[in-house]
């Protein structure tokens, strides 16, 4: 009898519970839903890198001749990142308006909803970094030094980051349905303020220059910016290279990686911080999720 | 009763009305509108426990609660006051869909449903078979869901809902839209399920299932539980609620009866006095009804509604007010001078009503009260009727 029950409790825990499997059959679904009818299109976002890649290295080298050599592996290593971050919580601020269907009439634990946005964007991320590297192999061998490690403290703090916004754009929506469009305008801005399609010592410098250093803490307080300078120096490599004029170029901060891991300690505690607001806010409004929706 | 697989504690369920309630975080930081709200209770103080294996018949007129008690109790909504506990994993059947993707195909949608219901990939691969060939949806499986009839849906829900082996199933009015041999298919399925230890909450408007499946009817009304018990007693209870009335139960509760109520019908020649079910048009028609009311009540007028095939109301007759005897019976006659040219099964739906407040003390039908042999009638039936008190018959 009393095993009977644990069974039952087991079979309740089951459906109350984040499941693996839940989570992958819910990005399954995600996948299968954007791509239906048009195989080429999941190829063509796979391509979307090597595209980019193809652009920059055109438009960097011929037309807009800045000073900083192979300025378009040092964008894709912000860049892809930036844009995981991008679409994750764009896509799940829908996640859960969009599932009404399931949220109104089925039990299940509705966090798996913005986790699955996540989980979306990372099958992206993880596929669009493999067709970068492998455009890395031939093209630009440092990548594949001992300081790629950086990568992988640098894509924790920003899954951590990113899942935290998910939770609070997912949530916040069902109740304000502007959200969305709020978080649209300041995605844009923000990318602005991350350093990906320029250096991040410009702004360095640029503040220094005018006596204003002490801000560039402020600057580098933003998770985003920590995480994709990381991916920067693990990827680009040099902080110093020789510039197409020939001068030297500073690119990114020199001298060890302290400087690098002690930002990402910061973003991984702010990240930390907004996972356990975002996790309440979720705990706090789903219970109204079937009403509102 | 076994250890209980669904215990509500004193739930209640409050639906806040919004008005002018700020939908954006715009308005919210622009306007400081007080927003008000209107509170409507869709369930008060429900208590319920059931027992493994029990099935239960959730009954109830429209907007009474049902499936907001369903929804709570399958921790879709979360209740306002008390507390649910359940035991096991809960598959629900939700008004239509179990919450199917439009864009996949039946096949893709399983392994999803599955999955939310709790089942692993491998054990939905177990099943699968099973569950196309209990849908009967073998051609149209890898057809996306969106173009499936309301039937066909119903059916891959149904399907899947019962091959996760649940411990609990909740099914609100599902079963109405699938065709006879699916409907057959699934109270046989549920009757497995029945043996097999499931409990079983079913909502349905369809009272004659109650009692044929449920050991247990309960009757929801303004979101309180009117009765909890007999399933057979539940449809009765329901059915004088909506004023459809029993069948003809013969039964007189004396003149003691706490609220003035039918207690016979007699159906007879004008003419002759003779007891009669069969007319034919252009024939003369009486009905009787007896009527008990408490000792001292106000004067009860009746209100009779001729009602033919599907229950479309042919013609309505009312009473003057009756004054009950000593006994507190009366008895009232309604005659049809002339039967109109009729053909097929009528009933009568009988209600006892406060002459001032038209307020129905008792409704009950009596189906299949007289069979009319005639030329089919077409258009708007001209019916002259009378209607007297009689003196009481009530030893005839
Ligand atoms: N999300 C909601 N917001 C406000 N009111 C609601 C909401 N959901 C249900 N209600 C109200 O709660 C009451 C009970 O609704 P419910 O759907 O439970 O009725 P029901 O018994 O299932 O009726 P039916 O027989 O028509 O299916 C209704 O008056 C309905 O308008
Ligand atoms: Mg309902």
């Amino acid at each position: 009898m009393a095993q009977v029950r644990q069974a039952a409790d087991a079979r309740a825990a089951a459906q109350s519970r984040v499941r693996l499997e839940l989570l992958t059959e819910l990005i399954r679904k995600d996948l299968k839903v954007k791509y239906k009818n048009s195989a080429l299109g999941f190829v063509w976002s796979l391509a979307n890198p090597l595209l980019y890649l193809a652009v920059f290295t055109l438009v960097f080298s011929f037309f807009l001749q800045g000073n900083v050599p192979w300025f378009a592996v040092l964008f894709m290593s912000g860049y892809l990142i930036w844009s995981f971050f991008n679409s994750a919580s764009l896509d799940a601020t829908g996640a859960v308006v969009g599932n009404a269907n399931l949220v109104r009439k089925v039990r299940f634990p509705r966090v798996v909803l913005p986790l699955a946005s996540v989980g979306f964007a990372g099958v992206h991320l993880a596929l669009q970094l493999l067709v970068f590297f492998l455009f890395l192999v031939p093209f630009y061998p440092d990548a594949f030094g001992p300081q790629l490690w950086l990568v992988a403290p640098a894509l924790a703090v920003a899954v951590v980051f990113t899942v935290a916004m998910s939770l609070l754009a997912s949530s916040l929506n069902v109740r304000y349905r502007d959200v969305q469009h709020l978080l649209e305008i300041t995605l844009l801005a923000w990318f602005w303020l991350t350093p990906i399609v320029y250096p991040v010592t410009v702004v360095r410098d640029k503040l220094a220059g005018a006596g204003l250093l002490w801000m560039f803490k402020f600057y580098m307080a933003n998770p985003m910016t920590s995480v994709v300078v990381a991916a920067q120096r693990a990827i680009y490599v040099h902080p110093v290279v020789t510039g197409n004029d020939g001068d030297l170029v500073q690119v990114l901060p020199a001298g060890g990686y302290g400087f690098y891991l002690q930002w990402l300690a910061v973003a991984a505690a702010i990240s930390a911080g907004l996972l356990v607001v975002g996790l309440w806010t979720f705990r706090r409004l789903q219970a109204d999720f079937a009403e509102e929706l | 009763m076994a250890s209980p697989t669904i215990v509500a504690a004193g739930v209640g369920k409050r639906f806040l009305l919004h008005h002018k309630r700020a939908t954006s975080l715009k308005e919210r930081l622009l306007l400081h509108r007080q927003s008000s709200s209107e509170a409507f209770w869709a369930l008060r103080d429900v208590d319920l426990q059931i027992g493994a294996g029990q099935t239960v018949g959730l009954i109830g007129p429209n907007g009474s609660g049902k499936s907001t008690l369903l929804k709570v109790l399958s921790g879709i909504l979360a209740p306002t006051t008390g507390t649910v506990s359940v035991r096991g994993r809960i598959a629900s059947l939700l008004e239509l869909g179990a919450g199917f993707n439009g864009e996949l195909t039946g096949r893709e949608n399983i392994y999803l449903n599955a999955a939310i219901l709790g089942l692993s990939r491998r054990e939905t691969e177990r099943y699968f078979d099973e569950i196309v060939a209990f849908a009967e949806l073998e051609p149209f499986i890898d057809n996306q869901v969106k173009h499936y009839s309301s039937g066909q849906y119903v059916r891959l829900g149904f399907a899947v809902a019962v091959h996760v082996s649940p411990d609990i199933l909740l099914v609100d009015e599902v079963l109405a839209v699938g065709d006879e041999s699916f409907q057959r298919k699934c109270l046989n399925k549920i009757g497995e399920f029945q043996q097999r230890g499931c409990t079983i909450l079913f909502v349905t408007h369809a009272l004659d299932l109650i009692p044929r499946i449920c050991s247990r009817g309960v009757v929801l009304d303004h979101g309180r539980v009117l009765h909890d018990g007999d399933p057979v007693e539940a449809a009765e209870r329901l059915r004088s609620l909506l004023g459809t009335g029993a069948d003809q139960s013969g039964g007189g509760a004396g003149p003691a009866a706490e609220r003035p109520r039918v207690t016979a019908v007699r159906l007879f020649d004008p003419a002759s006095g003779a007891e009669k079910g069969h007319f034919r048009g252009g024939e003369a028609m009486a009905v009787e009804f007896d009527v008990a009311s408490p000792a001292g009540s106000a004067p009860v007028a009746v209100r009779l509604a001729v009602t033919g095939p599907a229950d479309v109301p042919m013609w309505v007759m009312d009473s003057d007010p009756l004054h009950p005897g000593p006994d507190g019976l009366a008895t009232v006659r309604f005659t049809v001078k002339e039967l109109p040219q009729l053909k097929g099964i009528y009933a009568f739906a009988v209600a006892v009503r406060d002459p001032a407040s038209n307020v129905t003390y008792d409704a009950r039908r009596f189906s299949e009260a007289f069979l009319a042999v005639g030329d089919t009638g077409t258009g708007v039936l001209e019916v002259v009727w009378t209607t007297e008190q009689v003196e009481n018959q009530v030893e005839r």
